[in-house]
């Protein structure tokens, strides 16, 4: 599976979410936690959000709808949540390097399960 | 593997299938025993037989079932499919092939029956708003969108028929509940009630058709209206449910149906919390709360109301716990299996079917012993739904 992050140019400018894209892309995990992850956003963020990812109860997550925002503060929802709202945080699941690979991820196109 | 198996799948093929299909008459059987398990990432349906605890056969081609829930037709021969990307599939059970499908909107999150068994409703995301369709051909026969303010429409979840080919509904961003009379489709007629309380996220209708419960996520309480009255009006139920506690993060949305109800008793997950909330049902006082393993998602009464069983969001979604109604007490904690979906009880509840999607499988246990009677493999199963629900309101 895809998980590794193969090319680490991330073509982020291409994307558009500015200066942020030229830092260091953020640290791949462990194949198996890499799984657990993609499993995690696809199945439980999926309960909200899709599970493809385009939306539900929560607001869909593919680049297109994600570009505008920069990726600290997608990292901080995800980790803290949005108060006043049904996103809760996650911050007890997973770690920030995670946090931020996720958020790399969802603005490539998240990958697919491995069947 | 032995490289002559596919051989013997060839004779079968060419030899003895024809042979079968030439001699044999088509077999007669009823569906009050059948339904379907939904596999959320492959977007098929198993149909299931629960008398014999198997899989009769698999449907696919129904798109995307990340969210899926099921209705079926009075005739219990047709479950009506309604997928997270608008598709609605009309699934033949006995002949085990997809009848019809359309797609009829972007995002959908459920649908109803009407009493009359002739229209099915959509509860729609994306295009908020409702469809209604013929059930014998899915034409559409009514659009009716969920529009509020300045030309902003919301979501609609917690869709229920009601006597009298009613729906009735929430609108998640608007915090109002219509309900819609499409006894003559082409001029549906719409009451409305706003302020109900603030983002309703399910509904139920109580098994007698009288009352609707919507769960409200953004504040404490449950907004009621009892559909008797001449002029109902919305009030609020068990309103101080969590005053002054902090509420935890849900993981998952609760979901709520009229399986809450259980003799004068209804069984309502809290929201933030883990507890399970009783309320009397001629008064809608709250009657007890009862301390669970974790954020209830489905609070479901066995069909002889002796019981309640409860599962659980994230991250104690392992779990399923079973309440006596008698005593209050819990009396039963199981570990079917890793991320437990849904549940369903056979018709009259001797036994309860559980999904657990991370473990690829359904599991039967005998409601009476707590033994396991069965396991069946299915991929990511979710939603399970027996064809009895087409004979109660609100299903």
């Amino acid at each position: 599976m895809a998980v590794g992050l193969g090319s680490a140019a991330l073509s982020g400018i291409g994307l558009g979410y500015g200066p942020l894209a030229l830092a260091d892309p953020p640290p791949a995990p462990a194949p198996e936690r890499g799984r657990e992850l993609i499993r995690l956003v696809r199945q439980d963020c999926g309960s909200c959000h899709g599970m493809t990812l385009r939306g539900g109860l929560g607001p869909a997550l593919l680049p297109e709808n994600l570009s505008a925002q920069s990726p600290p503060a997608l990292k901080y929802t995800i980790l803290f949540g949005r108060p006043g709202t049904a996103m809760p945080p996650w911050q007890p699941f997973m770690t920030e390097a995670e946090a931020d690979w996720i958020v790399t991820q969802l603005l490539r196109g998240f990958p697919e399960e491995a069947k | 593997m032995s490289g002559r198996k596919p051989f013997r799948v060839w004779i079968w093929f060419f030899f003895v299938c024809p042979l079968l299909a030439w001699g044999a008459e088509p077999i007669l059987r009823g569906t009050g025993d059948l339904g379907v398990i939904v596999e959320r990432g492959a977007g098929r349906v198993l149909i299931v037989n629960t008398s014999s605890n198997s899989i009769v056969q698999r449907v696919d081609g129904l798109g995307d079932l990340s969210h899926a829930s099921v209705v079926f037709s009075r005739d219990q021969r047709y479950a009506y499919v309604f997928g997270r990307d608008g598709g609605l599939s009309k699934v033949d059970l006995l002949r085990g092939t997809l009848d019809t499908r359309i797609v009829q909107g972007g995002n959908s999150i459920g649908g109803a029956i009407s009493q009359n068994g002739k229209l099915v409703a959509v509860a729609n995301y994306e295009p908020g708003g409702l469809k209604v369709f013929s059930a014998d051909t899915l034409e559409p026969v009514a659009d009716i969108p969920a529009a509020y303010g300045d030309g902003k429409r919301s979501k609609v979840v917690g869709i229920a028929d009601l006597p009298g080919d009613r729906f009735i509904y929430s609108l998640f961003d608007a915090d109002q509940l219509w309900i819609a009379d499409v006894r003559d489709p082409k001029a549906p007629k719409v009451e409305k009630f706003s302020g109900i309380g603030r983002a309703p996220y399910d509904g139920l209708v109580t098994p007698d058709g009288r009352h609707y419960l919507a769960g409200l996520f953004g504040e404490d309480g449950i907004a009621l209206l009892d559909t008797w009255q001449p002029r109902p009006a919305v009030q609020r139920i068990l309103a101080h449910y969590g005053q002054g506690e902090q509420k935890r993060p849900v993981y998952k949305m609760p979901h709520l149906r009229g399986w809450a109800v259980a003799g004068r008793q209804v069984y309502l997950p809290a929201v933030g919390r883990r507890e399970v909330l009783v309320a009397d049902t001629t008064n809608w006082k709250e009657t007890a709360r009862i301390a669970v393993r974790g954020q209830p998602v489905f609070v479901v009464a066995r069909p002889d109301s002796r019981q309640v069983w409860v599962n659980f969001a994230f991250p104690d979604n392992g779990f399923v716990q079973v309440i006596d109604t008698l005593t209050g007490q819990i009396i039963q904690t199981l570990e079917p299996g890793k991320a437990v979906l849904h549940l369903e009880f056979t018709p009259r509840g001797e036994a309860v079917w559980i999904s657990a999607r991370d473990d690829n499988k359904v599991v039967i246990y005998d409601t009476a012993s707590f033994t396991k009677l069965a396991e069946l493999p299915a991929e990511s199963p979710s939603g399970i739904f027996f064809t009895a629900r087409a004979h109660r309101i609100g299903f």
